[in-house]
């Protein structure tokens, strides 16, 4: 059986591991490769490094990165943060990376999801999707890490993204972020329920609970989570134990 | 030498690491004399059949290819490298794959199913291949594909797996080493297979 993946995530500035709350107050919390590996060890799944950098050397962190982790992990990683052309993609992949997360300019551009995908192939674009709740059910999609709405819906551009090629998404509850209370599930059930590609929930996890929840209820294939592994709050492995005694498939 | 074939394919960089810190040395390479040379071959690769296959013939690779295969060299195909051993596949139109081993490529096709196939998954082994020396039975690999091989020799499958349906998942055949999953990116299991392929075979 396939199954479900625990997902460690690093945001990245300078090449360190730094975590914030709703995108904001950011902490230090590590050297990335060093992060990398401690996540192997306890049997993370994949891992995924959004690069929240802003300078005009990001680039080549980002590259210098991606070189150094692949050289020592041996789990499939992905890289994200403000890619904008098919070159940088091609890059990072040739780096040692193995798929790309692109958020605002696939909105910007939706023709980008398109071109990325034929060229590099579905399994290695992965769509992130922040949305935050607007009314009863419906959630807006964010872009420039959460600070800019658009008009579009979630559920739908989810489904526009896969159309367009995507592999998976990555689905991040701006409410929930950085909350510790729990995924988003009427989000990510919604979402799961509108495509056939994988869901990565993000957003929220605190307790091992929220895990089980947003994997079974959620119908996510893979749950993502931040602070609750880098502040050592659980274990990557103490919440697979956790998983599997509930019955849900994973690898240990 | 160990010789990973260069043909455009998105995770070369991955396999030739992996290697690498097996510590073995390692080259890639696109030209049919490099091919005709190497030790051991591996073909990667992920994505679509049919621009896999053209990048081959552009590249005039496709009948060394062949030819090492054929002449029982050690040889093992990685995911899109497994797929191309065979005719023909459901994406490929017109294009006919290497045609080394008999049967098709097909898509994953149920409602059910999340496509591509993307995670961690185990293998059941069917036949105990040198290539798992050391690996126990339903360890887990990386997949990530939305085709699989169905060969027409029901002998040629060493393991499979279960994702709604069973697909082989590992392929043996004399020289012929094939896995659908990603070995470079299987953490210690998926090491320990590309090092009984670089070591034993």
């Amino acid at each position: 059986m396939l199954a479900k993946r625990i997902i460690p995530c690093l945001d990245i500035d300078k090449g360190r591991v730094v975590k914030g709350v709703n995108f904001r107050n950011l902490k230090d919390a590590g050297s990335a490769l060093k992060n990398a590996l401690f996540y192997d060890k306890e049997l993370a799944d994949e891992l995924v490094f959004l690069d929240i950098t802003a300078s005009w050397q990001r680039r080549k962190i980002v590259i210098n990165l991606v070189k150094r982790v692949s050289r020592k992990l041996f789990i499939p990683f992905t890289v994200g943060g403000g890619i904008k052309n098919l070159e940088e993609i091609g890059d990072i992949l040739r780096s040692g990376a193995d798929k790309v997360s692109i958020n605002t300019h696939a909105v910007r551009k939706p023709d980008f999801v398109t071109q990325a995908a034929r060229r590099f192939g579905n399994q290695c674009i992965v769509v992130a999707i922040d949305a935050k709740k607007t009314s009863a059910h419906r959630w807006g999609v964010f872009i420039e890490g959460g600070r800019k709405k658009t008009s579009l819906d979630a559920v739908s551009w989810a489904k526009e993204v896969e159309k367009r090629g995507a592999g998976e998404i990555l689905l991040t509850s701006m409410d929930f972020d950085g909350t510790k209370d729990g995924y988003d599930y009427g989000l990510t059930r919604r979402v799961s329920r509108a495509v056939k590609i994988p869901v990565i929930a993000s957003g929220g996890a605190g307790k091992p609970e929220h895990f089980y929840e947003v994997l079974t209820y959620g119908g996510a294939q893979a749950a993502l989570a931040a602070s609750v592994f880098h502040y050592r709050r659980y274990s990557v492995k103490y919440i697979k134990n956790y998983l599997k005694r509930k019955g849900v498939e994973v690898r240990l | 030498m160990v010789v990973v074939v260069d043909y455009g394919a998105g995770n070369l960089e991955s396999v030739k690491k992996a290697i690498s810190f097996l510590g073995f040395s390692v080259c890639f390479s696109n030209r049919a004399t490099d091919i005709k040379k190497a030790d051991k071959l591996i073909l990667p690769g992920v994505g679509d059949f049919s621009w896999g296959m053209k990048n081959i013939i552009k590249r005039r690779m496709r009948e060394e290819l062949v030819r090492f295969i054929k002449r029982g060299r050690p040889f093992l195909g990685i995911c899109l490298g497994l797929q191309l051993l065979f005719e023909e596949s459901e994406e490929s139109g017109r294009i006919r794959g290497l045609g080394i081993l008999k049967g098709r490529v097909k898509k994953f096709r149920s409602r059910k199913l999340t496509v591509p196939h993307m995670g961690w998954n185990q293998i059941s082994i069917q036949r105990r291949r040198d290539i798992f020396r050391k690996i126990p039975d339903n360890s887990f690999f990386y997949f990530a594909h939305s085709y699989y091989v169905v060969p027409e020799e029901a002998e040629l499958t060493a393991a499979f797996t279960d994702y709604g349906i069973k697909f082989s998942s590992v392929i043996v055949k004399d020289n012929i080493y094939a896995v659908q999953f990603h070995p470079e990116k299987s953490q210690k299991a998926g090491l320990r297979l590309l090092e009984n392929f670089l070591k034993a075979v």
